[in-house]
């Protein structure tokens, strides 16, 4: 136990899944964005004063072991669906953070029934109707992920005024990891429009209004598409559990 | 020795101010770009190689690159092909198809079979990865870049030299039937080499295939290093590389005078790609790409860390012998030196490129074809310089019996 949280690892299809787990009461799994899992937060901290909170690692992402055969977001919800079956909790409320979102509501599609709401943070994984998603392909790093948050202030405070070497690594690593699951069509699926349309579990659709990463004409196809999905808007960027990571555990909690 | 001409094949009608920064792939808009010149451009060249065939060149070099005005070649089999019909004696030498770009590598197989019976089996076939800038020109996915390599190659061999039909379940790559009716003149497989300029894994590769490795405008130095790496990766599979197996593409302009041939290679600093160091350090490393061991340097270099690779100045590439220029005589003192050095069986001479006008280029070529080539044969009979056409080594080490019994043999001793 540090901070709140403890550390295991899980071992799911053959490989190490690393998991941060802390605070008590109803189940809540959080899927980090495609730039990685930066750690618990004070966004975590604050699920975690009513909520038994999850923080896995997706395999590959943040140094952690790879598995070469996995090479779709599909395969990775289906890891993260088996990670849920290993930890044993029932009646999860899904959050997934941008990319995670996609990851979330693939998971949806496959099996809602473990599901007690589905969440999803600005995420990407249906073609924009209007817009495009920002590609990162054609960014340096640092200023990739800047761009995610609305307050400068917030990155810095994150990853420091000048970004270790060690983190830009990561950083490349886990833009690898993007690639090899989700590199064509990049960050959408053209079949989970089609899926989304029998999820009926109730849906929170959560969309940062200074996101510059997501079209917010996604959030509004995700509402359109769920059975039982509510918009709800919050100022902040793409990242928004550091821009508004109060807020918005209140609006997963609430 | 096997002597070849090359040239990029520039774009240079163009506003030079209207690419920001001097980056000129990938992203400088294509309207800024002339059809008209570029007709001209096309045939300019067509009329260049065939001198260059006339005036006794042994091969003519080609290559491939997307999006970039710094090369025209956007499918080197086309170019392959026009040879192919327009040229009697040259060899056709490919370096070379970027093979991970290939969905059907079969079909690949069907175009390179159809010039080598075209041309009456003076294709050799190269083949390459790709820029990472390509990987982003063509959509195709950086972090299988290797993988889908190493698998079109197999593939595209064995639809070479195995009777079909055959069934073909890969990783990145699945036919029902494998049976392409365009099969090589040459057996029993045209000839591979592989050009490059960084990858060790590539070097590697290549030599554990016995397949020549044509260094790309490397320092001497630098030169050296890749043949030590080869070196060590052909005794591990049981053969002693000698000059068939070492290729070497350099910058060389020849004119009638001192001054004029300066002049003109200055236009070797022009063209913004990746040879001159000019490429966006992003767009030319996507993620995947490139061998993990380079990652830290590679993410420093795409965050502003440390400064990218920048092309020497003329001046110190001239010193170096990176640029070779000057009269006949001039040039062959100077690549004496570097066939003394390297000890190359493949020399490509990089003629023109940047701003040269079509006559210039035109007189390099006569230069380079009647006085300079005559000498370096030459100098490459006095040093044992053999290329693949002189020693016929076999086309790669699944030919290579020798080799192979060498393993065994080793095995068995070892107890293996």
């Amino acid at each position: 136990m540090s901070d709140g949280y403890t550390e295991s690892t899980i071992e799911v299809a053959g490989l190490p899944i690393q998991v941060l787990r802390g605070g008590e009461g109803p189940s809540v799994l959080v899927i980090h964005h495609e730039t990685g899992n930066p750690g618990w937060l004070e966004f975590h901290n604050a699920l975690s004063g009513s909520r038994d909170t999850i923080l896995p690692t997706l395999p590959g992402w943040d140094g952690t072991e790879r598995g070469d055969w996995m090479r779709s977001v599909r395969d990775i919800a289906a890891v993260c669906s088996l990670l849920l079956d290993e930890l044993g909790v029932a009646d999860v409320t899904l959050v997934g953070l941008g990319f995670g979102g996609y990851v979330a509501a693939e998971m949806a599609t496959a099996n809602q029934s473990r599901l007690s709401e589905l969440v999803l943070v600005n995420a990407v994984g249906l073609q924009p109707e209007d817009g495009e998603i920002r590609d990162q392909f054609l960014e340096a790093h640092a200023d990739y992920v800047k761009s995610c948050f609305a307050d400068p202030a917030n990155f810095t405070d994150l990853y420091g005024e000048e970004v270790s070497t060690e983190q830009l690594i990561a950083w490349d690593a886990n833009r690898e990891m993007t690639a090899r699951t989700a590199w064509k069509p990049f960050l959408y699926s053209q079949t989970l429009p089609h899926l989304l349309r029998n999820v009926t579990v109730k849906t929170k659709v959560i969309r940062g209004t200074q996101d510059t990463v997501v079209p917010a004409a996604v959030a509004h196809q995700y509402v359109s598409l769920l059975g039982d999905a509510q918009l709800i808007e919050l100022v902040g960027g793409h990242n928004l559990e550091s821009d508004a990571p109060e807020a918005l555990a209140e609006a997963i909690v609430a | 020795m096997h002597l070849m001409y090359f040239t990029e094949q520039p774009m240079s009608a163009y506003d030079e101010h209207a690419a920001e920064e001097g980056v000129t792939a990938l992203l400088f808009s294509n309207s800024n770009f002339d059809p008209v010149a570029g007709s001209q451009l096309y045939n300019d060249r067509l009329t260049e190689y065939k001198l260059a065939e006339e005036v006794g060149v042994d091969g003519i070099m080609l290559n491939e690159h997307h999006n970039a005005p710094f090369c025209m070649q956007a499918k080197c089999n086309i170019w392959a092909s026009v040879l192919a019909g327009a040229t009697e004696r040259v060899k056709i030498v490919l370096l070379g198809n970027p093979l991970p770009l290939a969905d059907n590598p079969i079909r690949l197989a069907e175009e390179l079979a159809m010039i080598d019976m075209i041309s009456g089996g003076r294709l050799v076939s190269g083949f390459v990865r790709g820029g990472g800038t390509e990987q982003l020109a063509t959509g195709v996915n950086p972090a299988y870049n290797r993988e889908r390599f190493e698998e079109a190659h197999d593939l595209i061999v064995e639809a070479w030299t195995r009777p079909g039909p055959f069934r073909w379940e890969g990783r990145h790559y699945q036919h029902r039937v494998v049976n392409p009716w365009a099969l090589p003149m040459q057996q029993p497989h045209p000839r591979i080499w592989i050009p490059g300029v960084l990858s060790r894994e590539t070097v590697i590769w290549a030599a554990k295939h016995r397949y020549p490795y044509i260094a790309l405008n490397t320092t001497i130095e630098a030169t050296k290093r890749i043949w030590q790496t080869y070196d060590d990766a052909a005794n591990e599979v049981g053969y002693d590389p000698g000059p068939e197996n070492r290729g070497y593409l350099l910058r060389v302009h020849v004119a009638d005078t001192t001054e004029k041939a300066m002049q003109n290679a200055s236009q070797f600093m022009w063209m913004q790609g990746e040879f001159t160091g000019l490429a966006h350090p992003v767009w030319s490393n996507p993620a995947g790409y490139a061998s993990p061991r380079n990652r830290e340097a590679l993410v420093e270099v795409m965050n502003g860390r440390r400064p990218p690779p920048r092309a020497q100045s003329f001046d110190n590439q001239i010193e170096n012998m990176q640029i070779i220029a000057g009269t006949p005589d001039e040039c062959i003192r100077k690549l004496r030196t570097i066939l003394e050095e390297t000890r190359p069986g493949i020399l490509a001479l990089w003629g023109n490129d940047g701003r040269v006008t079509h006559e210039d280029s035109m007189r390099c070529i006569e230069l380079l074809g009647t006085e300079v080539m005559p000498a370096l044969r030459d100098i490459g009979a006095e040093l044992d310089l053999d290329g693949p056409f002189d020693s016929e080594p076999p086309v790669s080490i699944s030919y290579d019996e020798a080799a192979k019994a060498r393993v065994a043999s080793a095995a068995a001793a070892s107890g293996d």
